[in-house]
């Protein structure tokens, strides 16, 4: 058996299951591993080292007891996983990477992460993040930039970098991440890994801590595709606490070895191949559309003709959203507080000394896109276009079963670039955020590197709720291909 | 779309968010750079379009009306700033004139 650290989330399973590793020795050792690295990457915000001994101890403990009564195992059991800042979990501090929240506990812990605690996993920590999951490399978060372990002078992507970094430095088998504007993907893409965006309302944001209620997804990051799918399968359902989760069967999606794609019809959106986008990104992903060919499914062009306008789209709607939702901090129940002789100012002490400069940007962006006299100019009109954009979509899939594109213009930039510029640095999210402005799922993955050695990701788009044909693509291609087998050197 | 000095105080205000100097200028600068690239979506006709605010189809869900446990206020109040007999305690409100 390769090193513990190595371990798929499917290799990790089946070694717990057939007793070849504890969940203690695999914790431990991924542990040790992110003891001696975690000072050069930088991944997480908080570690558990104690309460994950603790969980990997109880989860052996409980295998034990499983075996001895012959009952089911919980099939994620001693798994251990890391999760993003901005999930609750009950009684670890969740700071969403912002200073306002620099000492909050949750009191409660987020379903999609309670389900997968039912199903058996061990949380090793909590990722880092851009502030309040605004951000495209991690830059934005309060306290540190996590490094690219493929290049430590560059970013790891955004905003779920620090999940993607801790599972490329292999300090874990896969990682929560959350996915607004490409949260995901973007990071998956530029840390050579797999992650799946779901379609809104296919995984509760009950504990999401909320950024743009109408766009947020919770999501995995891992090695490879099937581990996305392994995962997706327990966070997956309704959930009573959301009313936004569709109350709609969540299909099997274990996978086979099947390469065969004949039927499968693949559309190429001309919009995503731009002027501006790096050449070997452009031909990666091409030469990967090509391998779907060969496997049989049918490459056809498509067109998304409001593609170009989902960049101004999401940066009013997100921004409108967040700065409703952020007005909850306000240092009266929870976060910081500023003390001031009256209540006003409390709240503008608080919000200007707790939020960071890009949170402060977007809020108020949104505040102005909101406001009185120009709604209707930009919230509005912003809406009304997100209609267009979601009808590109419904339209082309009645021609194809997905989508493929690649998920960023470049490959990982390096620290500062796009610090001075934010609208140089939103223009990073322009091939994921329609996306998240029609909803649909989005599946990314690694395919091939550049002249850097820095991995390529491609994405694949589908239709509302139909993850599982993303995953069957996806998983085929990583039958056919050695890209998602690649780490990097640390 | 250009925003001036006075603009970006007024928003600030309304978000109830306290800026230093350089801030306003800095976003001052920024924010009428972003907002004059949101300006390309007033090029598309758009009056027979409805407003997109969820992707998902428009119903609403109804469930019993079924009591369940509350959180215990004292773990509820253990991230107040302050608190006092059960309370979050705030400076007076009902002064502010403004």
């Amino acid at each position: 058996m390769s090193q513990l650290t190595d371990l798929t989330v499917k290799q990790a399973v089946e070694a717990l299951n057939s007793g070849a590793c504890s969940s203690l020795e695999l914790t431990s050792s991924l542990m040790e591993r992110t003891n001696n690295l975690e000072p050069a990457v930088q991944a997480y915000l908080t570690r558990i080292p104690e309460l994950a001994i603790e969980q990997a101890n109880a989860a052996d403990a409980k295998r034990k007891i499983f075996k001895k009564n012959n009952s089911a195992i919980p099939i994620l059991l001693g798994l251990p996983i890391a999760v993003k800042d901005v999930l609750a979990v009950d009684g670890i501090r969740c700071t969403c990477g912002s200073k306002i929240l620099e000492n909050f506990v949750p009191v409660y812990t987020a379903t999609c992460v309670r389900k997968l605690q039912d199903a058996g996993v061990v949380i090793l920590g909590k990722t880092n993040t851009d502030e309040f999951a605004m951000g495209s490399s991690t830059e934005n978060s309060a306290y540190f930039t996590t490094r690219n372990p493929w290049d430590l002078e560059r970013v790891p992507g955004g905003s779920s970098g620090g999940s993607a970094a801790a599972v490329a430095a292999r300090f874990t088998p896969a990682a929560l991440g959350t996915d607004t504007g490409g949260s995901v993907r973007q990071p998956a893409s530029f840390c050579g890994l797999s992650g799946i965006k779901p379609t809104y309302g296919r995984v509760s944001r009950y504990g999401l801590i909320a950024y743009g209620s109408s766009l947020d997804c919770a999501g995995v990051l891992a090695r490879t595709v099937e581990d996305t799918a392994l995962l997706l399968q327990i966070m997956a359902g309704f959930d009573p606490k959301d009313a936004t989760t569709m109350d709609v069967p969540v299909p099997d999606y274990q996978l086979d070895d099947r390469t065969d794609l004949r039927g499968l019809r693949i559309g190429i959106p001309a919009e995503y191949f731009i002027k501006g986008i790096q050449p070997e990104v452009e031909k990666a992903v091409h030469t990967a559309i090509a391998k779907f060919g060969e496997m049989g499914a049918t490459i056809k062009e498509v067109s998304l003709p409001h593609t170009e306008y989902a960049l101004p789209v999401y940066y009013l709607i997100a921004p409108a959203e967040a700065s409703a939702n952020l007005a909850r901090y306000d240092g009266v129940r929870f976060g910081k507080r500023i003390p001031t002789e009256s209540n006003i100012e409390m709240f503008k002490q608080s919000r200007g000394a707790g939020f960071g400069s890009e949170v402060k940007r977007r809020i108020m962006l949104g505040t102005y896109a909101l406001s009185a006299g120009y709604y209707d100019a930009y919230y509005g009109q912003a809406q009304k276009v997100r209609t267009l954009i979601k009808q590109d979509f419904e339209k082309v899939f009645e021609s194809v079963d997905m989508i493929a594109a690649p998920v960023a213009p470049t490959t990982a930039f390096k620290r500062g670039v796009h610090t001075e510029d934010p609208l140089a640095m939103y223009l990073e999210d322009v091939f994921t955020l329609p996306a998240n402005l029609a909803g649909v799922p989005g599946l990314a993955f690694c395919c091939g590197f550049d002249d850097q050695k820095l991995p390529i990701g491609m994405q694949l788009m589908g239709p509302h709720f139909k993850e599982e044909i993303l995953f069957r693509a996806g998983h085929a291609y990583q039958q056919v291909t050695d890209w998602h087998k690649c780490s990097p050197e640390l | 779309m250009s925003l001036t000095r006075k603009e970006v105080i007024h928003i600030a205000k309304l978000a109830r968010l306290e800026l230093s100097d350089s801030e306003i200028e800095r976003y001052q600068h920024q924010l009428s750079s972003i907002l004059e690239y949101a300006d390309r979506l007033k090029a598309l006709d758009t009056s027979d379009i409805p407003p997109t605010s969820s992707v998902l189809p428009a119903r609403s869900r109804f469930r019993e009306d079924t009591p369940t446990k509350s959180l215990p206020v004292n773990k509820l109040l253990q991230n107040a700033p302050l608190a006092e007999k059960d309370q979050f305690k705030v400076p007076p409100a009902l002064e502010e004139q403004k």
